[in-house]
Formats: structure tokens, C-alpha cells, sequence
């Protein structure tokens, strides 16, 4: 992928002059979709590769105003907005993509925001290409989601303009209800959640595991991709807007569900818990000394901010080559955290090949122009360690891509007898999560399935009265943006119930 | 939150704080442990077991020897101060029944957070017998404490200082020869807590021990904690902290818990001369006022 780096300056210097070619036309009237589609797609400024390696700063710069409104000229407007059916939320992108190509970006961060509660987060986070940009005409018609008109970039521009000009309003709260909703775990599903609850004009407290609050958006994904800041305006916003947030507050240990609903008087509660459980691949060696779970790895630098040796006392461990195991988002998170922590190589283990690679194109993008090494069809069964029980390396199996099953994929196969070993010091499994088990064994009656998720109906109410739940707890792991849909649907389900006197 | 209320020094570096945390001393059993950290930005989220608590106050009482740098911190905070994170009470509290006779070997520290589970087995009708030990008299804790809730007492120190001149293996050896645990609990260093486990096992006489790995959430969320336990891999903030002793891996536990010790002691270091070079400031400051 990584073709030469270019600048920030010269692709603002390019989009100002497509902008002087297109706009002019476009503003009047008079821009056919035929040139539209000649309008080459608006490169993400990005920190140079070999300097962002080093540091914790975010990797994508954003567009400047004349990028977003090139790349926004790309949209065809399609009647049918095919886009929409893509986004979990169902923004009305064409809307608010039209809206930014008129320079009116008040009015298109304001429509976004009639659908989606964390524009500047889902911008930067969501994975697009398997979403809006999958449906999208522009991309169709190039046979690749990624040439599709960059929507998630837009969005990301229309809100970081509205947000560093401090004009993101505080949401007004309708008038004291007198119900009192209690809201656990304050990842996106949870924070969604709460700020619709409390506008609803509930009184609203979230429960938080963790000294602060923000759940994988803080302690999970880096600094380098999502800015903590960003995050934690969204929790001042809240608490501007009257949420209460305990912080260290543990559900099912410091409290129950119990507790909550009988001693502390809340009328309702949303569990919105995450899938904090990493999983392991239980080969031999895992527990070896070098050996973190991606989560682990993630949470000493990102919320402990490991990397900051100087002032920090959480330590990270020093690692001269790292594999890093699997093909999500968090394996690519692990694998350049690695590399910024001072890793002098990092490699990536996964089973199937690129094109299954869970993780955004993006971040992989990223990752290979960092120089991260990319090893595929390969599977590790062994961890192999020195005598001091520290990793030494890792014996790996090679595969193959077998005949197409009944779904059209091609699986991966192992080959007999074709072994690898890679020296390495330090092993990260990054598998992904399944879903923390404490609540469901410190509450009666809460239904799960057999993977361990809370089992809800159409409007997250749970086998409990009053107990409703959304986001990796209900869905596996999954997205930022799909836990944000969660979360507000149960807000919406919470307040028509409360009226209505469904639990009275 | 979290405001200290008492602090008593123990011994030379070990120190005895009681906080406020109205939640975690109505919820807590014995066996469960906090997590705290002491400055949100920069600081180390630690684990201490609970060596106390008082729900009608609302306090809890942690017990902890000076010797890392977060440790080293908290033993400068005086009454009045205010923990700045505590979270609690975490892991599976201890499986109490009357087992009949219990034998509770503590270690060191490990006296602390086996005062708790001593009260427990004594609640639960067990006869106790207690074992403490320590390296010398000075180093040695809660005896008081202890003796009031075992039925009987048996004191060793290495140096011979106090009690008996023995390590905790013997004493425990002879109770097993003469037929009389039903139940062994081991908490301390964990080379003891492996030695207690090996001394039991030809007894075929059931050992838990509490064990206290490296932590960061306490949740099960990163499984820094974990530990292999007979075949399986079991996180110790969740699934702990206590475990059948005679299936525990110590090697690799003792292994993991020195992942980071280099740079541990770096930081130690240079706390322990911080607060050195402070006191020396203060003292000369002193002077000069005088
Ligand atoms: C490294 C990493 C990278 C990712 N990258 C992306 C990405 O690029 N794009 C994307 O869309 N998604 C990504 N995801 C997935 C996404 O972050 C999650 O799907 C999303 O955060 C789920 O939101 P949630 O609100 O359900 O839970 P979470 O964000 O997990 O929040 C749950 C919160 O609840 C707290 N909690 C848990 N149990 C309790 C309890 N008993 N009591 C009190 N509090 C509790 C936790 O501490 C946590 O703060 C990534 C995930 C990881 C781990
Ligand atoms: S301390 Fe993280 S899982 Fe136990």
C-alpha cells in the first residue's frame, strides 16, 4: 500500500486547487456526476511514518476545510442513498455530505448529531469500508469500498471544527422526572446511554470499574488513533448535562444489581458492561514470562501511560521483538504500541490472509508503513521459553487457503508438518474479548447465552424487570458505533417504560 | 473518599492504615483484597488484601510493608490524607465451613491478610491453630491479634529471636505427622507458601494459598494476574486469590512476578531518594528555622 508519504501541505495545496477547479461549479449548479467521479479521493493527512513510530500523537492529522469539500464533491447524491442502509445508526449521510460541500458545516455536524451521539469518535473509529463505504456508489463502481467517497473523514472534519471552536453545545435536560436510572460500565454504550437518559430528564449515575471513565475508547485504543481528549469532552459533557459518574465502583463486588435496585432506590438500570474478558489460545507457553494479553499490553500504555517511563510508574515491559497474534483492531493497536514503546520489530501472526483481516484497512495501512511485519496463513502452537521461563520464541504452523466452503470463504487449512520458529522476546495474543463474567455470576435470574452474553429482546430489556443492557455485553465484541445504537435504543426503551408505568 | 482515619507503624517498614470506604467494608469477606492507586495520573494501581474492616464505621484497615515505590508512598500519608483510587472489594471471597481443625500458617506480611480468614474459620466453629513467623522479633505482627482468635499459637522466628527457631515448614510438619489438620491455609512469600503446599502434599492434607501476583485492573480484564493452576490458567483477581496449593505452578508465579523487577527497583531507588533527599531538606529547614 504505502506509496511515497505525502505531506500535509501538498495534498492541502492539491485540494485547494481541485477545490478552485470543482467548486465554483459545484456551488452553482453545474457539476455533473461524470466530473464528480474524475475527482480524485482526498488523501488523510498523516504524520510522517517514520516520526509517528516514536510518539503517542494521532497517526491522521484531518482533512483541511477545502479536502473536506473536495471529497465531499465526490458524493453522487444518489436518490436511493444507499449509504444510509450502511450506517448502524442511519445518519443521513448524503445530507450532511452535501452540507459540507457547501462550507455549511454547522449545519452538517448538526445533522450527523441527530443520529449519532460521538461524530468525532465514530469518524475516526468506525470501520467505514465494511459500513457506509461499502454501499456506496463511488466505491461500487471502482470494485473497492476504500475508493468510496471518504464519508467517515468528513464527518470527522465537520465535528473536530465544531469541537476545537468550543461550540459544542451542552444538550438541554427536560424537566426532573423523578425516576432515577442507574447506567454500569461507561464505554460508548453506556455514555450514549446516559446522555440520553438524563436529556429524557431522568436523574442519571453511571458505575464505572475503572478510575476514569470512557471504557475501551480509553483504556483500549491508543492515543495514536483516538485522542483521549476527545473522550473525555464527551464525559464533561455529560457532567455538565447533571450525570453523576462513580469512578472505582465495581458491579457485582462493590455493589450488586440487587443493591441497586433495592437499597439505592434506581428505578431502572443499563448494563453496558463491554466484553472485557481476553481470551487466550491456550497453547503451551502462553503464561511464559513475555507473554501479555493485548489488553494487558494496551491498558499499561494507554490508560496507565506506561510509555511515559519518566514520570509513570506503571511498567511496561521492554521488548526488543514482539509478535503480536491475530488480524483485529486490537492486534494492529498491540503491534504499533509495541513499536512505539521501543520495540525494534514487530510482527504480525494471523491465520487467514489480509483480505479476512477483521481490523479497519486503515490501521493496517498504517501499521505496514510503520514497518510492522505481516506474516499470514500462519498459526502459532507453541510458545517456547529459556530457562529463567521467559519467551524465547515462537514455533508457528503454516496454512493454506482450502477449497471454498459453503459460505464462498476459503479457510484456512494447516499444512502437515510445515513448522516455523520465530525468535522473539516478548508475545502478545490479541484474540479478541468475550464477555466479563462478574455480573452475570453475581445477579440471579439474568439470562445469557452460551457465550456468556446478556440475552435481550428487540428493545434490550433483560430477563430481569427494570435491568436493560446493550454494547459487547449483549453483542460480543463488537463496535464503538453499534454499542452507541444500543445504548440508545435501551435509553429510549427505559424512558417510554418508566412513563408508561411498565415496572409500577 | 478514602480519608485515612488511623495509621500505627507495625515494625521497621510495616505499617497498619485504616481508610474510609463505607462500601467496601459493608461488601467485603474474608479473603478479598483492594486495589489502590495513589495519584490518577502518574501512579501504579497496587492490590493489599483486607486485613480488617469495620462496616458500622465504614472503614477498612490494610496492612502493608514498604518496599516498592507505591508502598514507600503510602507510608508517607498520614492520618487526615486521602487515598486518591480505591477499588474493592475484589476476588472470591474465602470458602468457610467448619473443617474441623484449620491450621493457618502466615509468613512475614502474610500474617495481614491471613488475620481476616483466622477470624472466619473461628466464626465457622473451626478449631484454629495458628503459626506465625517472621525473620526476627521485630519483624513479626498482630501476635495479639492472632492469638485472640486461635485456640492455640505457635510463634517462629529464623533467627530464634522470639518463639521458636524454626521455619514455619516444621512446626506444620509435626501438626501433619500427628494426624492433626483437617484444612491447611498458607499466606506469605511465595517460596513459603510452596514450601507450606510441598510439606503437606505427602499428607494428602488439603492447602489453600493466597496469592498475590501483579495486577492492573483486579476486574479479569487483562489477565496480568494469572497463574497456572494444575492445567488451567486461572486469573488470581478473579478466579483467586486463593487456590489449592498442591496444583499451583509457584515456579512460573514466582518467574511472572519478577517481570518487571528491573525496572521495579530503578523506581524504588529513586523514590527512596527523593524521600531522602525531602527529609534531608526538611531537617535542614529545620535548623535554619532554629
Ligand atoms: C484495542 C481495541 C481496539 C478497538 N478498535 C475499534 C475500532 O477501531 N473501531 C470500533 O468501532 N471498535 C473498536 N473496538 C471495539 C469497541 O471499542 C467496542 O466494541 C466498544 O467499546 C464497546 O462499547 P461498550 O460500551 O459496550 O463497552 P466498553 O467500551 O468495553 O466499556 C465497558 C466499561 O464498563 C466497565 N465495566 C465492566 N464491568 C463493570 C462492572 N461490573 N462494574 C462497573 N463497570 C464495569 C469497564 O471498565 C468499561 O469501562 C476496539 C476494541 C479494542 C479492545
Ligand atoms: S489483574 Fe487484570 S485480570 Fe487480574
Amino acid at each position: 500500500m504505502s506509496e511515497q508519504h505525502h505531506t500535509p501541505e501538498e495534498l492541502a495545496t492539491e485540494a485547494t486547487q481541485l477545490w478552485e477547479t470543482w467548486g465554483p461549479l459545484h456551488m452553482a449548479g453545474d457539476l455533473k456526476n461524470k466530473d464528480r467521479r474524475q475527482i480524485p479521493q482526498q488523501e488523510m493527512p498523516a504524520q510522517d511514518p517514520m516520526v509517528r513510530c516514536t510518539n503517542q500523537q494521532e497517526v491522521a492529522l484531518g482533512y483541511t476545510a477545502e479536502q473536506a469539500r473536495v471529497e465531499a464533491l465526490r458524493c453522487l447524491n444518489c436518490p436511493n442513498a444507499p449509504c444510509i442502509s450502511g450506517c448502524p445508526v442511519s445518519i443521513d449521510i448524503p445530507r450532511f455530505v452535501m452540507q459540507a460541500a457547501a462550507g455549511e458545516f454547522q449545519e452538517s455536524i448538526d445533522t450527523i448529531k441527530e443520529s449519532s451521539l460521538l461524530p468525532a469518535i465514530c469518524g475516526r473509529v468506525c470501520p467505514q469500508e465494511a459500513q457506509c463505504m461499502l454501499k456506496c456508489t463511488v466505491g461500487k463502481a471502482a470494485r473497492d469500498p476504500m475508493k468510496s467517497v471518504a464519508i467517515g473523514r468528513i464527518e470527522r472534519y465537520v465535528a473536530d471544527l465544531e469541537r476545537e471552536a468550543g461550540a459544542v453545545k451542552t444538550p438541554e435536560v427536560a424537566p426532573d422526572t423523578g425516576f432515577k436510572v442507574g447506567v454500569i460500565g461507561s464505554g460508548p454504550a453506556g455514555l450514549t446511554a446516559a446522555a440520553d437518559l438524563r436529556k429524557a430528564g431522568h436523574q442519571v449515575e453511571i458505575f464505572e470499574a475503572f478510575h476514569k471513565p470512557g471504557g475501551v475508547m480509553i483504556y483500549g485504543i491508543p492515543e495514536f488513533r483516538l485522542p483521549k481528549q476527545i473522550v473525555q469532552e464527551e464525559i464533561s459533557g455529560l457532567e455538565a448535562m447533571g450525570v453523576k459518574i462513580h469512578t472505582n465502583f465495581l458491579i457485582g463486588r462493590t455493589r450488586t444489581i440487587e443493591d441497586l435496585l433495592e437499597k439505592d432506590g434506581f428505578d431502572a438500570l443499563f448494563i453496558g458492561s463491554g466484553a472485557g474478558l481476553p481470551r487466550f489460545m491456550n497453547i503451551p507457553g502462553e503464561n511464559l514470562v513475555g507473554v501479555f494479553s493485548a489488553n494487558e499490553y494496551l491498558t499499561r500504555s494507554n490508560l496507565m501511560k506506561a510509555y511515559d517511563r519518566e514520570h509513570v510508574d506503571t511498567p511496561i515491559y521492554n521488548s526488543r521483538e514482539v509478535a503480536v497474534l491475530g488480524g483485529g483492531n486490537v492486534a494492529m493497536d498491540a503491534a504499533r504500541m509495541a513499536l512505539r514503546i521501543g520495540a525494534e520489530k514487530v510482527h504480525v501472526v494471523y491465520r487467514r490472509t489480509r483480505t479476512e483481516m477483521p481490523a479497519r484497512v486503515e490501521e493496517v495501512d498504517h501499521a505496514e508503513e510503520e514497518g510492522i511485519e505481516f506474516h499470514f496463513l500462519s498459526n502459532p502452537v507453541e510458545i517456547l521459553g529459556d530457562e529463567e521461563g521467559k519467551v524465547r520464541a515462537i514455533r508457528c504452523q503454516r496454512y493454506e487457503l482450502g477449497e471454498p466452503d459453503d459460505s464462498g470463504r476459503r479457510r484456512p487449512m494447516p499444512i502437515e508438518d510445515d513448522y516455523f520458529e520465530m525468535e522473539v522476546d516478548t508475545v502478545i495474543p490479541a484474540l479478541g474479548n468475550v464477555s466479563n463474567p462478574l455480573i452475570r455470576q453475581t445477579t440471579d435470574n439474568l439470562d445469557t447465552n452460551k457465550w456468556g452474553n446478556i440475552t435481550v429482546d428487540e428493545e434490550n430489556r433483560t430477563s430481569i424487570p427494570r435491568v436493560y443492557a446493550g454494547g459487547d455485553i449483549v453483542l460480543g465484541a463488537a463496535t464503538v458505533i453499534l454499542a452507541m445504537g444500543e445504548g440508545r435504543r435501551a435509553a429510549a426503551a427505559i424512558t417510554e417504560d418508566l412513563t408508561a408505568g411498565r415496572w409500577s | 473518599m478514602n480519608r485515612i482515619v488511623d495509621k500505627q507503624q507495625l515494625s521497621d517498614d510495616v505499617f497498619r492504615i485504616t481508610f474510609e470506604a463505607p462500601y467496601i467494608a459493608e461488601a467485603r469477606k474474608a479473603g478479598q483484597f483492594i486495589i489502590l492507586q495513589l495519584d490518577e495520573n502518574f501512579g501504579e494501581r497496587i492490590p493489599l488484601t483486607i486485613a480488617d474492616a469495620d462496616e458500622g464505621a465504614g472503614t477498612v484497615t490494610v496492612i502493608f510493608q514498604a518496599v516498592g515505590k507505591t508502598t514507600i508512598r503510602l507510608s508517607e500519608h498520614e492520618v487526615g490524607d486521602s487515598i486518591a483510587n480505591v477499588l474493592g472489594p475484589l476476588g472470591t471471597p474465602t470458602h468457610l465451613e467448619n473443617f474441623g481443625t484449620a491450621v493457618c500458617v502466615g509468613g512475614g506480611i502474610g500474617v495481614a491478610p491471613m488475620h481476616p480468614i483466622v477470624q472466619a474459620l473461628k466464626r465457622a466453629g473451626n478449631k484454629v491453630i495458628t503459626i506465625m513467623g517472621a525473620r526476627n522479633k521485630d519483624l513479626l505482627i498482630l501476635e495479639d491479634e492472632m492469638k485472640r482468635w486461635s485456640d492455640e499459637t505457635i510463634v517462629c522466628t529464623d533467627d530464634g529471636s522470639y518463639g521458636r527457631k524454626d521455619l514455619v515448614t516444621v512446626p506444620l510438619k509435626e501438626l501433619c505427622e500427628a494426624g492433626v489438620p483437617d484444612i491447611v491455609f498458607g499466606i506469605g512469600p511465595p517460596i513459603m507458601m510452596k514450601f507450606v503446599a510441598e510439606t503437606t502434599r505427602p499428607f494428602g492434607v488439603k492447602t489453600m494459598v493466597s496469592l498475590n501476583t501483579i495486577m492492573v485492573d483486579g476486574t479479569g480484564m487483562c489477565g496480568g494476574c494469572r497463574v497456572t493452576v494444575g492445567d488451567e490458567t486461572k486469573f488470581v483477581c478473579v478466579d483467586g486469590p486463593e487456590f489449592d496449593g498442591h496444583l499451583v505452578d509457584f515456579d512460573n508465579m514466582m518467574a511472572r512476578q519478577k517481570a518487571y523487577k528491573k525496572q521495579e527497583s530503578i523506581a524504588r531507588d529513586s523514590c527512596r531518594a527523593n524521600s531522602a533527599a525531602e527529609a534531608a531538606q526538611a531537617a535542614a529547614a529545620g535548623k535554619d528555622r532554629a
